[in-house]
């Protein structure tokens, strides 16, 4: 299955910054958060024995690390930054203006829970949270997809009908602490994939103003153009992941196991592999399996062609909106089903807060609970906790 | 050469185009130089905000009327008193 | 470095175009005007939110004839940081040429929400040049008290005069070990604009304050802005001076100051300070004054440029 030649034994973190300095960066700062910190750690190391010519800076907070992103990235270089949870909380303010100034900045985010309370493990709220800062929000399952992803990313970001932040969403410790073979790629052919593209820069002979204020005159239009940048840049992605050198790493917005099984599960990140492992080995073969690798923009369109004709649609959020109609995800799939007039049984289930992450044994119970409510037919919400040890499941 | 890129971005290429922007209904008191009494010697234009005061092409100040917001900054500065402040008629 | 010692040298070399929307005799503009018209070039200006973003960048126009960028009101120094480093990693691999660079800052997004950014850039040692125009209060949002907000002063958030000392912003900046730290007047056109250039030749962050009167947040005729900025300097409130690496002059010695209350009667924000009822607080300002005027001497003297 792997070519030893070229795997490596990587965690989720070894492959982004192993990504990352193959990806040529110019700029990288970052501050120092579980479980995030490897990667910056190992950035570090690239540039000091210089096999990475970039200049890392060692911020006083993620919210000067992303501002200085920002600067970097509109004096014209590729930044990258990486941060999780209570990091990503404080960046909040610059990841609108990120966006909003069309900065290509990437991102690692190492997915980890939001205080309070403190907890450091993995889970998506601290994404979740920043659904609506206008990035383009990709998930990877191991650190295989982390390393192609990352790479993939960086093309997309400075795309010129896309020049939008990436974020790179690993679960904490589950991926970003996992050990496994990465195949990884020739430095050269990394770097014939990232060609460099011109854009407006700040430049003393050709003066430009970055970050004016627009009044109501000029806002909305400013924030509908980039909600239609956000959208397209779904179809860029298809055309980025088709020159991608490695096949099998290239980026799909969603990937399908077991298509026949009449149960539709979609979920996103590292706990996939333990969904597709009960599928496949424990003979739940009436379950499929859709593990969505594109967040945002939403691949609405491709959910919906996959699950449309399912018996039940399960939605797994690893994160809750308190007090909303839905969690984010299955939100998402709902409204996408509305959309396209599809009326299904869905079932709404939150795992894995603050890194319970599930076992097999509760993923199975989960499976005979999801079999009775598909049994029993009709198209209603249900809800459930996977791993809540009180009344849910 | 950059390319200004195809979608709407919030970047304006056109450097220091306020200018095209006329201030003159901003001004209730407008200053008029003394010419006989100016030396041209630039005190009023270091301190004037906009700036709405130049230097022609024969090196007399003048004021770019269609800036200056009539502060007073100029009158109130100048070393030989050769700005008088006039009320703008309505 | 060229030194500067007329108006025709700075001549022409304008970085503010006129059309923006400062009040009418705005301080602030004038020290930023100045500043450009000193500034070696190739450099890139960077700014928090505050009024100068706001009277300069409305969309679709922009006042800045040079690069400029605005990101957000507290992080002006770490957006800086990044151009910066950007630049000389760009430089390096042939794909850019280093450019100065340069923050214009208020005091609000310098001595209080700005502040940990500043500190950092600065410990980081970044090659940049900080220059805070300090109107002693958040005009942007409607005159509110800021750290730089003197005492006594009634600002809409001390209503009844602010109760706390000015925060000493330069000590501060000169205890990051930075290699060149001023302050100056744009009254004093000549000696701010040698400044900028003095700061722009050291290697390592800079930091330069400047008064800037405001004829709308302290209440007085706009055509007294320069006058108002000269009081300041000459009361001693204002002292100009410039510390390099960590060694004091006064540049411009004061030996007879001017009554302080003939600053603050021109200020309607210091009305009531000169009321009998408020004698207490007058003489703690006039305490203050002086205080920080000795300390300077004994600085001066202790460790002389
Ligand atoms: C995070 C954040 N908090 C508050 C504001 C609102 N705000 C904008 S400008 C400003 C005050 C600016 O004051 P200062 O830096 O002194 O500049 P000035 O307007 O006086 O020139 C405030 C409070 C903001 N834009 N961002
Ligand atoms: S300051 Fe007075 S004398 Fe000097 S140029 Fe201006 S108007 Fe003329
Ligand atoms: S009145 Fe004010 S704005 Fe008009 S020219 Fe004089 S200083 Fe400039
Ligand atoms: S409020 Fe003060 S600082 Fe702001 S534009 Fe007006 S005069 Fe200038």
């Amino acid at each position: 299955m792997y070519n030893l030649k070229t795997a490596r034994l990587m965690t989720g973190n070894d492959a982004a910054a192993y990504a990352v300095k193959q990806s040529d960066v110019d700029f990288i700062s970052a501050y120092p958060i579980t479980p995030q910190t490897i990667i910056v750690e190992r950035l570090s190391e690239y540039v000091a024995s210089g096999e990475l010519h970039a200049e890392f800076v060692a911020t006083e907070s993620e919210h000067s690390a992303l501002s200085a992103c920002v600067g970097a990235s509109l004096a014209g270089a590729r930044a990258f930054t990486s941060t999780s949870s209570q990091g990503l909380a404080l960046m909040h303010e610059i990841l609108y203006v990120a966006s909003g100034l069309r900065c290509p900045i990437v991102m690692a985010i190492v997915n980890r829970a939001l205080s309070a309370p403190l907890n450091i493990h993995g889970d998506h709220s601290d994404v979740m949270g920043s659904r609506d800062a206008g990035w383009i929000q990709i998930f990877a399952e191991n650190p295989q997809e982390v390393y192609h992803y990352l790479i993939q990313s960086f093309r997309l970001a400075e795309h010129p009908d896309v020049l939008l932040p990436v974020g790179v969403n690993l679960d904490g410790f589950t991926v970003s602490h996992s050990s496994e073979p990465v195949e990884v790629l020739e430095d050269s052919v990394v770097k014939e994939y990232l060609p460099r593209n011109e854009r407006p820069r700040l430049d003393y002979y050709s003066p430009a103003t970055f970050g004016a204020f627009a009044l109501p005159t000029h806002y909305f239009e400013f924030k509908v153009e980039q909600d239609k940048t956000l959208r397209k840049a779904g179809e860029v992605l298809d055309e980025v992941a088709a020159h991608y050198p490695s096949p099998e790493g290239r980026l799909r917005k969603i990937d399908k196991f077991n298509e026949d099984g009449r149960i539709a599960v979609i979920i996103m990140g590292g706990t996939t592999g333990t969904l597709r492992y009960a599928i496949k080995s424990l003979r739940f073969r009436d379950f499929s399996l859709i593990s969505l690798k594109l967040f945002s923009p939403f691949p609405s369109r491709e959910l919906v062609e996959a699950v449309s004709d399912a018996d039940a649609v399960v939605v797994m959020d690893r994160s809750m909106s308190p007090g909303a109609p839905l969690h984010p995800l299955a939100s998402n799939v709902a409204t996408s089903l509305y959309e396209a007039g599809v009326s299904v049984n869905l079932i709404s289930v939150v795992y894995g807060l603050g890194g319970r992450e599930p076992t097999i044994k509760m993923v199975l119970e989960m499976f005979e609970k999801v079999r009775e409510i598909a049994r029993g037919g009709g198209k209603r919400l249900s809800r459930l906790f996977l791993g809540y040890q009180g009344d849910g499941l | 050469m950059r390319q200004q890129p195809s979608m709407l971005i919030p970047i304006v290429f056109e450097a220091g185009n306020s200018a095209q922007r006329s201030m003159a209904n901003w001004r209730s008191n407008k200053p008029i130089i003394e010419r006989n009494q100016c030396t041209n010697c630039l005190i009023c234009w270091i301190f004037c905000p906009e700036p709405a005061i130049f230097m022609d092409e024969s090196g007399n100040v003048q004021i770019d009327y269609e800036h200056c917001k009539g502060c007073g900054i100029c009158a109130e500065e100048c070393p030989r008193k050769a700005i008088k402040m006039v009320m703008e008629s309505v | 470095m060229m030194q500067v010692s007329k108006l025709t040298d700075l001549y022409g070399r304008e970085g503010l175009s006129p059309g923006h929307t400062a009040c009418q005799g705005c301080g602030a503009t004038i020290a930023v005007r100045q500043v450009l018209l000193a500034a070696e070039p190739p450099y890139i200006v960077v700014s928090p939110t505050g009024c100068l973003e706001v009277v300069s960048s409305q969309y679709p126009y922009t006042s800045w004839r040079v690069p400029w960028v605005h990101v957000a009101f507290e992080n002006a120094a770490a957006v800086a940081s990044g151009v910066e480093a950007a630049l000389r990693a760009l430089e390096k691999k042939g794909l850019g040429k280093r450019q100065k660079v340069i923050v214009i800052a208020g005091d609000g997004g310098t001595f209080d929400i700005g502040f940990q950014a500043l500190s950092g850039a600065f410990e980081r040692g970044h090659n940049l040049l900080y220059i805070c125009y300090d109107n002693e209060a958040y005009m942007n949002t409607g005159i509110q008290r800021s750290a730089a907000t003197p005492l006594g002063a009634t600002t809409t958030t001390t209503p009844t005069g602010k109760l706390e000392m000015k925060k000493d912003i330069t000590s501060i900046l000169v205890a990051h070990g930075s290699p060149y730290v001023a302050t100056a007047s744009p009254h004093l056109w000549k000696d701010l604009a040698n400044k900028v250039r003095k700061a722009q030749s050291k290697e390592g962050p800079t930091f330069l304050h400047i008064v800037a009167p405001c004829p709308r947040g302290w209440y007085f005729d706009s055509h007294l802005t320069i006058k108002v900025a000269k009081l300041a300097v000459e009361t001693r409130i204002f002292p100009i001076y410039e510390v390099e690496h960590g060694r004091y002059r006064i540049n411009y010695p004061v030996p007879r100051p001017r009554p302080i209350e003939e600053y603050l009667k021109l200020q309607n924000r210091f009305a009531h300070l000169l009321k009998p009822e408020n004698a207490h607080i007058l003489e703690a300002f006039k305490q203050w004054v002086e205080s920080r005027w000795n300390h300077l001497l004994k600085m001066a003297e202790a460790f002389p440029l």
